[in-house]
Formats: C-alpha cells, sequence, structure tokens
C-alpha cells in the first residue's frame, strides 16, 4: 500500500527488463521473484551519505530522487560509474559488499535506489536501519558469502546483459550468461559461467517479503486494543500518577 | 541470549504483540519528528487515510536545515523554507508541538529532548534520525527509523521490530584530563568495527561510564550508530535522576519519587545475561582522531596514519581509498596535520558542557591565520547558557564566529559547509566522503577541544599539551 505508483503490480509477475523497456513497477504484494539484470557497486562500508548526498534530501516527496543515486561517485568517475555505464541501465538487481548502507537512517537512500531501478540488493551484509528500510518499500536485501558476491560481481561485469533470476521463496539466484536480454547491451558469453548461489534472509524478513506482508501499517493500526493494553501499563504515560 | 538487561525489560514492557512476520509489534513511548525525514510520512499517512495516533506522545523540531547566520524567515534558500512550512503545516494538522525558530526550546532533536525533559528511562524513543541512539543515555532504548517507520508509528504508535542482541561494553578506570566521551566511543568503534555492532544494542557500563556526566553519556550513545549498533544505552541512575529533576517534562512532587522507583528498578541487575562482553580502559585512552574515511578509521593523536601491513586484510581496500580520498601517506603522523575549516557542534557535540570544554582551550588564545572556525550551540537553550556564562565572548576573543542552533555542518544541509578539498576537524559524527556538502570535502572527527586546538594551532594538536597551559594562563 505504500507503493506511490498507480499502475504497481506483483512483483511475482516482473518482467524482463531492458533498456527499451518501461521500468519496473514500485513492489506491491508477494516479492518472490525476480528476473533482471545485474548491476555491482563494489566496495566495503558503502554509507547513505554516498548513496545519496544529503542535499537531495531537501524535499518533501520522494519523487526526484532517482537523479540523487550515488550522484557524488557519479560525478567523480565522469561516467565511468556503473550506475551510468550503458550496459547497467535497465538492471534491478544490486549486488555490493560488506555493510552496504551504513551510517544515516535516510530512507532518501532506498528510495533513489529503488527509483533508478533497483528491485533487490544482495551484498555480503547490510546495515540494520538500511535492510529494514528497503523492507518497508517490498526491497528485499539478500547475503552471500563474499567469495560468491564476488563471483557474482565479475560475472556481471564480464557479462552485463545475463538475465539473474532471482527465486526470493527459495532463496537462490541463478545466473545464466547465454540468456541475455539483448545483444545491445554488449558483454561476451563466453567469459563467464553460469552461477548458482544460495542466498541468505531471516526468517521473519523472508516471511514478510514472500507472503507480501511487509508492508505492515495496516497490521500494526488493527490491533487497537493490544496497543491500548500496552500503554495502560507503563506508568509514564499517565505521568506516573498513582 | 540475554536476559535481565535493561533492553530486556523495556523490551517486554512496550511489546504490544507478535506479528504474522516473526517481528514484534513494539509501543514506542517517545516519537521525535524533524524537517526531513517526515513530509513523505505525513503524505503517507493522508494517503492511506489515517491520522496521528498519539500528537501527545510527538514532538516536533527543526535542526537539520536551518541557516546558522541568519534565521530569518522565509529561508534563503526556498526548499528549506518549503520543508519547514510543510513541518509546520502538518504540526499545526495532527496537533503535534513544534519547538520552532525561536520559541527558546528549538535546537537539533538528539539535543532538546533530553533538556526538556522529554527523553526518560524506561522509555521507547523513535525518530527518523540515526542519532536517536542518543536518547538511550538516559537508560532509554531509542534508535533511528526511515520515513516508512516514522508513518507507521504516527499511525499506531508502534514499529515492527526484531529483538537485538545485547553487547556490554564494560568500561575501567579514569578517562585523562584532556581525553572526553567522544575519545572513548571513537576508541571502541576504531576497536570493534564499524560494523562490529550490527545485530546489538550496546550496554555502555562499568566505573568510567558511572563517572560521565549525562551530557557525556548522550555523546557516546549518539555514536553507537557509528559502530553498527542501532541501540546504545547507559543504565539510570543517581546521575541520570539529578540531570532529569526540574526539567519541563520531568515527572514532579509524588509522581517523581513514582518514578524514581520505576526507572531504578530497570536498570541490568547483577544477575543480567549478556549476549556478549567486551572490556575496555579508559586510562589508555588518547584523544582520538579519525584519518580515514569511516569513522572507524580513528587513531590516537601522538600515532601514525596505520600502513597497509599494519591493516586487517578485509580492510585494506577501504584503507587505500582512504589514503587517496584524505591525501594522507600510510605511516604518516596525524599531528600537525593542517586544517581549513573547525566545526564545534552536532547532536554529538554541541552541548554546554562541549562548548565549555572547546572555550576552556580557547580562552585567551586565538585561531590560527587562514582558519575558518565556528561553533554552532545544539539549541536555544544551549546557546542562552553559554551566552549567560559568556562563552560566546570567548569564542568571538579568539576568533571564532558564535552561530544560531542547528545541525550546520555535520551534514551540510544548510549553507555551512566545506568547499573543494578543504580539511575540517569536526566536532560531529560522520567522516564519510562528501558528508560536509563537498563531494571531495574531508572530515577529521574528534572532540571539542581537540577541535579548537585545532583551530588555534592551525594543525591537529594534541590537546592535552593546552589543557595544562591553558591552567597557567587563565585568570583565577
Amino acid at each position: 500500500m505504500n507503493a506511490p505508483s498507480p499502475a504497481a503490480a506483483s512483483a511475482e509477475s516482473v518482467q524482463p527488463i531492458g533498456t527499451a523497456v518501461a521500468p519496473a513497477p514500485f513492489p506491491a504484494g508477494p516479492v518472490q521473484s525476480l528476473l533482471g539484470r545485474g548491476v555491482a557497486v563494489v566496495g566495503n562500508d558503502i554509507d547513505t551519505d554516498r548513496i545519496v548526498p544529503a542535499r537531495f534530501l531537501k524535499c518533501v516527496t520522494f519523487d526526484g530522487l532517482a537523479e540523487g543515486a550515488f550522484a557524488d561517485d557519479r560525478t567523480e568517475l565522469a561516467g565511468a560509474h556503473p550506475f551510468d555505464r550503458p550496459e547497467h541501465q535497465g538492471a534491478t538487481i544490486l549486488v555490493v559488499n560488506d555493510n552496504f548502507g551504513c551510517g544515516s537512517s535516510r530512507e532518501h537512500a532506498p528510495q533513489a535506489l529503488m527509483r533508478w531501478g533497483i528491485r533487490a540488493v544482495i551484498g555480503e551484509s547490510f546495515a540494520e536501519i538500511f535492510f529494514g528500510n528497503c523492507l518497508a518499500l517490498g526491497i528485499p536485501c539478500l547475503t552471500a558469502p563474499p567469495a560468491d558476491v564476488a563471483a557474482l560481481q565479475r560475472a556481471i561485469g564480464a557479462t552485463p546483459a545475463a538475465l539473474l533470476t532471482l527465486d526470493v521463496e527459495a532463496l537462490r539466484l541463478r545466473l545464466d550468461p547465454l540468456a541475455s536480454d539483448g545483444p545491445s547491451n554488449g558483454g561476451t558469453p563466453a567469459a563467464s559461467t553460469s552461477l548458482d548461489l544460495p542466498l541468505q534472509l531471516a526468517a521473519g524478513p523472508h516471511r514478510m517479503l514472500v507472503s507480501g506482508q511487509w508492508d505492515g501499517t495496516s497490521q500494526l493500526v488493527a490491533h487497537d486494543a493490544e496497543l491500548r493494553a500496552t500503554a495502560s501499563r507503563l506508568p509514564y504515560l499517565a505521568g506516573f500518577a498513582a | 541470549m540475554s536476559a535481565g538487561t535493561l533492553y530486556d525489560k523495556v523490551w517486554a514492557l512496550h511489546r504490544v504483540a507478535d506479528l504474522p512476520g516473526g517481528s514484534t509489534q513494539l509501543f514506542i513511548g517517545l516519537h521525535l519528528i524533524h524537517e526531513v525525514t517526515s513530509p513523505q510520512a505525513f503524505a503517507a499517512l493522508r494517503d492511506l487515510g489515517l491520522t496521528v495516533r498519539h500528537p501527545e506522545r510527538t514532538v516536533a523540531t527543526v535542526d537539520h536545515i536551518v541557516p546558522t547566520t541568519s534565521q530569518a524567515r522565509p529561508f534563503a534558500d526556498p526548499l528549506a523554507e518549503t520543508m519547514l512550512a510543510t513541518l509546520e503545516a502538518n504540526c499545526s494538522e495532527h496537533a503535534i508541538t513544534l519547538h520552532g525558530l525561536g520559541s527558546g526550546r528549538q535546537g537539533i532533536v538528539h539535543v532538546i529532548a533530553p533538556e526538556l525533559g522529554l527523553t526518560q528511562p524506561g522509555m521507547t524513543v523513535a525518530c527518523g534520525d540515526s542519532h536517536t541512539s542518543t536518547h538511550g543515555a538516559f537508560g532509554a532504548i531509542a534508535f533511528g527509523i526511515g520515513t516508512s517507520q516514522v508513518r507507521d508509528v504516527l499511525a499506531s504508535q508502534s514499529l515492527a521490530m526484531n529483538k537485538l542482541k545485547v553487547r556490554r561494553i564494560w568500561v575501567e578506570g579514569t578517562l585523562q584530563p584532556g581525553v572526553y566521551a567522544k575519545d572513548l566511543v571513537l576508541h571502541v568503534i576504531r576497536t570493534l568495527g564499524v560494523k562490529g555492532g550490527v545485530g546489538y544494542g550496546y550496554e555502555f557500563a562499568g566505573p568510567a561510564i558511572d563517572a560521565l556526566s549525562m551530557e557525556e553519556r548522550m555523546t557516546l550513545c549518539n555514536m553507537a550508530i557509528e559502530g553498527g549498533a542501532r541501540v546504545g544505552y547507559c543504565n539510570p541512575d543517581a546521575t541520570t535522576f539529578a540531570y532529569l529533576a526540574g526539567r519541563p517534562h520531568a515527572p514532579a512532587g509524588v509522581a517523581w519519587e513514582r518514578a524514581v522507583a520505576w526507572w531504578s528498578g530497570l536498570a541490568s541487575g547483577p544477575d543480567a545475561v549478556f549476549d556478549d562482553e567486551v572490556r575496555f580502559d579508559a586510562a589508555t585512552i588518547a584523544p582520538t582522531v579519525t584519518w580515514g574515511i569511516t569513522p572507524g578509521q580513528g587513531i590516537g593523536v601522538d600515532e601514525r596514519v596505520p600502513t597497509l601491513e599494519q591493516t586487517p586484510a578485509e580492510e585494506r581496500p577501504l584503507a587505500e581509498e582512504a589514503y587517496r580520498y584524505m591525501d594522507l601517506l600510510p605511516g604518516a603522523p596525524i599531528a600537525g596535520l593542517p586544517v581549513d575549516v573547525c566545526f564545534i557542534g552536532s547532536c554529538t557535540n554541541g552541548r554546554l558542557s562541549d562548548l565549555r570544554a572547546a572555550a576552556a582551550v580557547a580562552q585567551g588564545r586565538h585561531v590560527a591565520p587562514g582558519i575558518k572556525a565556528f561553533v554552532v550551540p545544539g539549541s536555544e537553550q544551549v546557546a542562552a547558557a553559554a551566552e549567560a556564562e559568556g562563552l560566546d565572548d570567548v569564542f568571538r576573543a579568539a576568533g571564532f564566529e558564535w552561530r544560531e542552533p542547528g545541525c550546520s555542518m555535520c551534514l551540510a544541509m544548510n549553507p555551512d559547509r566545506l568547499e573543494g578539498r578543504q580539511i575540517s576537524a569536526s566536532s560531529s559524527n560522520r567522516n564519510f566522503k562528501g558528508r560536509q556538502g563537498s563531494a571531495s570535502g574531508r572530515t577529521l572527527l574528534m572532540s571539542p577541544a581537540m577541535v579548537a586546538a585545532a583551530a588555534i594551532a592551525g594543525q591537529v594538536t594534541d590537546v592535552r599539551g593546552l589543557v595544562g597551559a591553558a591552567a597557567a594562563v587563565s585568570p583565577t
């Protein structure tokens, strides 16, 4: 219910994404599988100031945030940043390293990634608030051991057009370099072997995503009696009146 | 699994329900909001046809975008003006108290809630700001949240949360003169790493913690998040109660006695079980300065930038990136590194005791030529108290600018920012690339006294030399 796109459809049925195809709808409902191309942003401890610099937080809606995604890193790399490379336009699966999303709690960070096109993140580990913010948007953050992440990043670099199949339900990621989504995206299929990697996701968030209960406002609000009962046992809410 | 800790007790008290996804619905006792992370939450609330469940448990201020030179409305920056106007409209529509500019109570959200007595032991405190861990200094369980969660708290006064493990950070010994809570927490993060606390709440305990003032405890808990721990807290004690007594929102009379009894019972007991414990000796900690691009890349002011050989293999790529970005050579001393800008302020170190410590260094000295140095009090109350003791005059006489309260150059969402490759000595909390408003700007984190020392010397300097010398030149 928090997907701002009126055209939002189930992420379950997300189609292969190419540069010529309309951007994927924002997540809504169960997040069970995803088929799309990958983009790797390499480095440990990439903080949310780097994911979206603070000047982009001067806004009262999230609408224009796509341009803020890695803005300073992209300027510094003058077109060489993965988010600017033509072969990664339309990618939906971001592959990162250790402690991704540390620092500021700004939800603008996952919002910027989502508005750029990202629908899932795979990495060695994630900072907690970032993980929770992604979950609240229906964007799974899945982890894999460093060697698997490195192999995946190499494979994406070698065959950027290759399609990744992310099975959120079964916690597996498959990359088949021969299943590319078009010749225009470059890469050499022969340069990469296929991958089939197990992924990790804590049981709670896993259930929430797969069942579509990741957006739980209505659930929280529905517990009116329980909220009242909890409030009644907190003496500070009554100013410590006897 | 932890048991009998303050965290466990407060968690159990605030547990509303178990959620189908496996998380826990947790009641939020105090919801703090500000202009940056709330507008989209109010918009979402409107879209859902919901309203604010507990406006009386929701408190707003404006801090991130406010200019510190002139706070006259409308702001020169139209985006900043829109953000404040939006907050004002949302607070007005939902009957939420807003401590606005000129109210006498405005300031950085993590400074004003404690000084108004809003933050109390045993509460759960949430705010759309990662430095909400600050409020843990009172024995509250306080954590930063994203905007979707701000929406959830507005709508339900609760959140879906997963329980953390609890690591006790036990600190023995006494901090040396010239060494502050900031140095202690930078030392802890340097030792345990910037992701060492992921999945944990940090309980700070031990004789050195007991000896800290409330403002020092706030500095410590503030930066728990920089070590990856979403929550950091100290157990409430006589120091906590003495700080709270008489504050506007603190209980009084018979209610005060009841409150103290309830608060006291929440502290981790002698039989408390922790998931992990790490011990430190405060006496061995030097004034600490970050040299790199994460708060974990810190060293004692008398140390040298670590070489690759001294760096664990998995941290080497980040170290190499930091050498390049900071333009520092491995093995170089950090003391003597020239700085361009000196910033004293932020939710980490913008309180009265921070300004006193910096003023004690600045007293009778002068900022080095070519250095821009400025002081941004954490709140209107801090500014008034500092001015009442003449700290503003001390700073001005020493060549510092004395500004209006706000977050300022901690994250540079207002006009205060680094230019180009400038290096700042900063009492704030993050030295990330681009953090202080220039995409290539560089930040050295340190205590307010160390920032003042850097301003005087024009370079990174061990404040312990100046603290001793200050005593010799200060009028008695």
